[in-house]
């Protein structure tokens, strides 16, 4: 009997998940385009960067649907399509990615995916996107290489790559006239924060040959602890200190190494340290320069596009929006500027992936943190104008940025056929600033 | 049907194996991959299972699946190696070598004191792996395509030809395990779970066995990472990491120690649930495969291979 019993619950439970996905395999909607979006909703990255960055790009969306978004994205959907994301975590690692690509693309028959935030991801994902012949927007993750390495048909990647971020901080500090004899870094023991690292320590060593490099510490990601490095940073009294940590890490760092009077001891730089402002306020240290990957949230241009997205965000969660959320609504408008003029080229009929794929290489168009180009990796790689800060108090107390430069895209990012790394080496040939 | 020839290993796997093969052909694409990845995941719990039935549980077999991985992987981009049977059969060898060297170390030890130091071992490989940045550190590699036998299929047939290849190598393996289990040896790991003093004072060694087991484990464990990183044509520092192992353990645990095919079934189900749960709730996914740890747990603490032991008993009894 027990036996009887037992044989049940796994029989049903293989039948419920066999009912689950002959009901998802539901037709696909002719006036409907179904788009995957992934991003972080679970795990140490979600509450710095998926979290806002789906916040934002579920408002443009319904935005888009309701044809609410100024002009050029004023047509409704996509190219009146009514847009259906179905959202995914990108938690559980590459291998678990991949197979939710799958599942998205051959289950549920999306039409493009956008998504990842992690480099790991990034890198695993578009082989199998050309594989499937999966339109797929990469919007946040920073490695170089994906492009570099490789080329691919059916993917894209929105947003400029991690190099660009680190070149501009280096520049940033030499044209303000500051000390850079000496320099320091600490950033996490994984690619994105050795890539970092390798970028800003190089970039400096060309723009200034003689400047020392003291420290250059790796502490574990998601360790949470930097008691002895900030002290270890403190002794070595380099006058610049580098890092590209972020979220929690971020946090934990600024929150550790404030009451030790450490950004008064030294020029601290964050390559992409905008994106904690929000949760910590005017906890946020003075006096340190930073970067938000683009010219995103407190160093947005003063564009219309930008104060109608600007003040959406901030009516509909109450703070203001840092890079992430700018970035996923710059995928998505990349996706649907593509989409549009594929349809135009289709006699404004629906366009097939081919044809979205062909429109989106080398595409160009206007975002809120400025103009976005197809450039690299064959037009497949986005390079966009940058802008380095300083944090400050204003009259009232509250942290603000100041002191704002900003960069032409092709000032800071390599031209299309170099590889990052190879551009920094050689001392930045054929920049235009 | 005579009940002898329903109890002939051979029969029912070749009866198993080409079922599958011929299901693939009608199954979505998607499914054919999950049953793929199922297969790789439970190649390193079979690996478990044979460590279990000797007593020992290893909480580190990332550490070979790893390693049968980024053989397989650095194969492909370094030596331009591409053919999935070579691939795989290397990375069994190979990462076999590799357990058969590190087993005389772990053997000593018991309970969960291996269990720690096989994670351990895991680990280290972990953090060696993610400091490596000419093979990617920890954003890993792509692989490149795989070709069969010099023929690289269209990628229509991709996924279907290496699940057909996946089906006939761990067929194969199976049957050899399954008649590994049954020999004297196999045999003396049982006894060595039951009482290790016993089956020491009886002129057996239950250190051979464990390495022995180990050895075993860790080939099995190779050609799983093989074939995950293969049909992912990706591989990153992740195989190696804790939670990987951990999901290894609750596959051997889901499936129990008394059944070979189950292993696989364990793993699909797995999949199965975790890729809908997923898909459904992407909030709340995690809780809900908690929901489906816990109740599996309380409900077949024997695994489901002891369904499949009783349902073949039956007919030894008839």
């Amino acid at each position: 009997m027990k036996f009887f019993r037992q044989s049940l619950i796994v029989l049903s439970s293989i039948l419920a998940s066999l009912l689950s996905f002959v009901g998802s395999a539901n037709s696909d909607g002719h006036g409907e385009f179904k788009l995957g979006v992934v991003t972080f909703l679970s795990g140490p990255a979600a509450e710095p960067f998926g979290v806002p960055a789906w916040n934002g790009g579920k408002l443009f969306i319904k935005l888009l649907n309701e044809g609410k978004a100024p002009a050029p994205y004023n047509k409704k959907g996509f190219g009146g399509m009514k847009i259906t994301a179905i959202p995914i975590d990108e938690s559980g690692g590459a291998t678990k990615q991949v197979q939710e690509f799958r599942n998205l693309v051959q289950r549920d028959k999306v039409d493009a995916v956008l998504g990842y935030v992690s480099s790991g991801d990034c890198m695993a994902i578009p082989s199998v996107a050309d594989e499937l012949q999966a339109l797929t927007v990469l919007y946040d993750c920073g490695t170089p290489r994906v492009f570099e390495d490789a080329s691919y048909k059916y993917v894209f990647r929105t947003a400029a790559h991690a190099a660009m971020d680190n070149i501009a901080i280096a520049k940033y500090l030499i044209e303000k006239g500051h000390d850079i004899s000496s320099i320091a870094g600490i950033n996490q023991n994984y690619a994105w924060g050795k890539d970092s690292w390798k970028d800003f320590s190089v970039s400096i060593k060309k723009l200034s040959p003689n400047s020392e490099i003291k420290n250059e510490l790796f502490p574990k990601i998601f360790s949470g602890q930097y008691g002895t490095e900030i002290s270890a940073l403190l002794n070595s009294k380099a006058k610049v200190v580098h890092s590209s940590l972020w979220g929690g890490d971020l946090q934990s760092f600024i929150l550790q190494a404030k009451p030790r009077g450490f950004f008064k001891r030294t020029q601290v730089v964050f390559s992409a340290g905008d994106h904690v402002m929000p949760g910590l306020g005017n906890k946020y240290p003075e006096g340190v320069i930073l970067g938000a990957r683009g010219q995103y949230g407190m160093m947005a241009p003063d564009t219309a596009l930008n104060n109608w997205f600007y003040k959406a965000y901030m009516d509909e969660y109450g703070v203001f929006p840092a890079q992430p959320p700018y970035r996923m609504v710059q995928g998505l408008m990349g996706l649907k500027m593509a989409i549009e003029k594929a349809m135009d080229n289709n006699g404004g009929k629906r366009p097939n992936k081919d044809q979205i794929a062909e429109a989106f290489t080398g595409l160009e168009f206007e975002a809120p943190g400025g103009l976005v180009q197809m450039k690299l990796g064959n037009g497949h790689q986005a390079i966009q104008p940058h802008a380095i800060g300083k944090t400050a108090k204003d009259k009232d107390g509250n942290i603000v940025v100041t002191d704002i430069v900003r960069y032409k895209a092709s000032c800071v990012n390599p031209p299309n056929g170099i590889k990052a790394v190879d551009w920094i080496n050689a001392g930045f040939p054929g920049a235009d600033c | 049907m005579s009940p002898k020839l329903i109890n002939n290993i051979f029969f029912q796997s070749i009866f198993l194996m080409s079922l599958l093969i011929v299901v693939g052909i009608f199954i979505p694409n998607w499914l054919v991959f999950v049953i793929t990845k199922a297969i790789a995941y439970g190649l390193v719990g079979l690996g478990i299972i044979t460590l279990m039935r000797g007593g020992l549980v290893s909480f580190g077999q990332g550490f070979v699946f790893g390693i049968g991985g980024y053989t397989a992987g650095l194969l492909g981009t370094q030596a331009g190696l591409t053919d999935a049977i070579l691939l795989l059969f290397i990375s069994f060898i190979f990462t076999g070598f590799v357990g058969l060297i590190i087993a005389p170390l772990l053997a000593r030890y018991r309970d969960i004191f291996f269990a720690m130091l096989s994670l351990a071992f895991s680990m280290v490989l972990y953090g060696i792996l993610i400091k490596i940045d000419a093979i990617g550190g920890s954003d890993g590699f792509v692989l490149p395509e795989s070709t069969y036998f010099g023929i690289k299929p269209s990628p229509e047939y991709a996924d279907y030809m290496l699940y057909v290849v996946s089906i006939i190598m761990t067929g194969i393996v199976s049957i050899i395990i399954k008649y590994y289990y049954d020999s004297t040896p196999g045999l003396i790991a049982l006894a060595v779970r039951e009482n290790e003093l016993r089956v020491e004072y009886l002129g057996s060694s239950a250190f051979n066995v464990a390495v022995l087991n180990f050895t075993i484990a860790a080939g099995l464990g190779g050609m799983g990472g093989a074939l995950n990183g293969i049909a992912l044509g990706h591989i990153d520092p992740e195989f190696t990491y804790w939670t990987t192992s951990g999901e290894f353990v609750f596959i051997s645990i889901l499936a129990g120690y008394l059944s070979v095919p189950a292993v696989f079934l364990a793993a699909l189900l797995l999949e199965l649930v975790r890729s809908f749960s997923g898909r459904y709730f992407p909030d709340t996914w995690q809780l809900i495969l908690g929901v489906f740890l816990i109740l599996s747990i309380i409900f077949i603490p024997s695994g489901i291979g002891s369904f499949f032991k009783k349902f073949f008993d039956k007919f030894k009894n008839k």
